[in-house]
């Protein structure tokens, strides 16, 4: 079921995380402007490509939630914001790290990429509070992804304003890989695809990990000769979907 | 900006690269106690299903 596949996965992603690792640190050129700061770019910028579609990844399970109404997209969509949110605390850390070591300071306010990273982070902060807030199943997974459409659709939106709005001090080094040496775009694509396929690799795990709780629960309950769905007081005090 | 020098920059690189690992470790750490939860709820559905009927 969703646990398909997860063990060639599992190792593809170690294997691209290592190698991409490897690549950075002993075939990468040391960047002339930057140095050797500019490694954290190898982590921070994938982690943080992968984050914004994972929240667009959420808004289209969103969409596919309430047109087929299947409560498989609904969990898909909230294990994607879910992991989205995780890789998310990854960029505002490692970025601010690069941003001690390059300007002196943390955090820079009046600098669009930053404060607009933060406001989709925290817009997205705000989706397992709004799942908890609501008992009823069905309206919490519709709730949920109509938050999680608009939210998803502001990524781009957002990802377009910031990008016309003149930087003021965030640099644009992978705005393109066509203007970077070979030994660097290789090890940025490869850092890429590694990141991406760590996602990947953790919704899975995530989703398996899920359904296997909700087939479990279901069980227990009808062998214990308990009505299938639970009162909603008694329901698990999760925010993630649940099974009725 | 002027790059800063290998001994000062290596810190902050480290620094980067082990949050990322952190992250990771503590996602490992969170799925293996829910999955020891699982492992409890089959040990308690198995009994369940070999009680002797009424």
């Amino acid at each position: 079921m969703f646990g398909r596949g997860l063990k060639s996965l599992s190792l593809a992603s170690a294997a691209l995380v290592t190698g991409a690792f490897a690549l950075v640190f002993f075939y990468a050129p040391l960047d002339a402007d930057q140095g050797f700061i500019q490694k954290i770019f190898y982590l921070h910028v994938p982690l943080a490509i992968v984050a914004l579609c994972g929240f667009v990844a959420g808004g289209i399970y969103g969409i596919r939630y309430l047109r087929t109404g299947d409560r498989a997209h609904d969990l898909r969509s909230y294990v994607a914001i879910h992991q989205s949110l995780i890789f998310g605390v990854g960029v505002l850390v490692t970025g601010s790290i690069w941003a001690k070591a390059s300007w002196g300071h943390w955090w820079v306010w009046d600098e669009p990429t930053l404060v607009s990273f933060l406001i989709v982070f925290l817009l997205f902060a705000c989706y397992q509070p709004l799942r908890f807030s609501i008992e009823d199943p069905e309206r919490q997974a519709r709730y949920a992804a109509v938050f999680a459409i608009v939210g998803g659709a502001f990524v781009p939106l957002n990802f377009t304003a910031v990008r016309m709005a003149e930087a003021l001090t965030h640099p644009r080094t992978f705005d393109s890989t066509s203007n970077l040496p070979g030994p660097m775009a290789l090890t940025f694509l490869v850092a890429m695809a590694g990141i991406a396929a760590l996602f990947v690799t953790l919704c899975k795990y995530e989703l398996a990990a899920k359904h296997a709780t909700m087939r479990l629960k279901a069980l227990k309950r009808r062998l214990s000769g308990e009505p299938a769905a639970l009162p909603l007081t008694q329901r698990a005090r999760s925010a993630a979907p649940q099974e009725v | 900006m002027p790059a800063l020098p290998l001994d000062d920059a290596g810190p902050y690189v480290a620094a980067a690269y082990l949050v990322f690992l952190a992250l990771v470790l503590v996602y490992v750490a969170i799925m293996a106690g829910k999955l020891a939860r699982l492992a409890r709820d089959v040990e308690e559905l198995s009994r369940i299903v070999e009680r002797p009927e009424p």
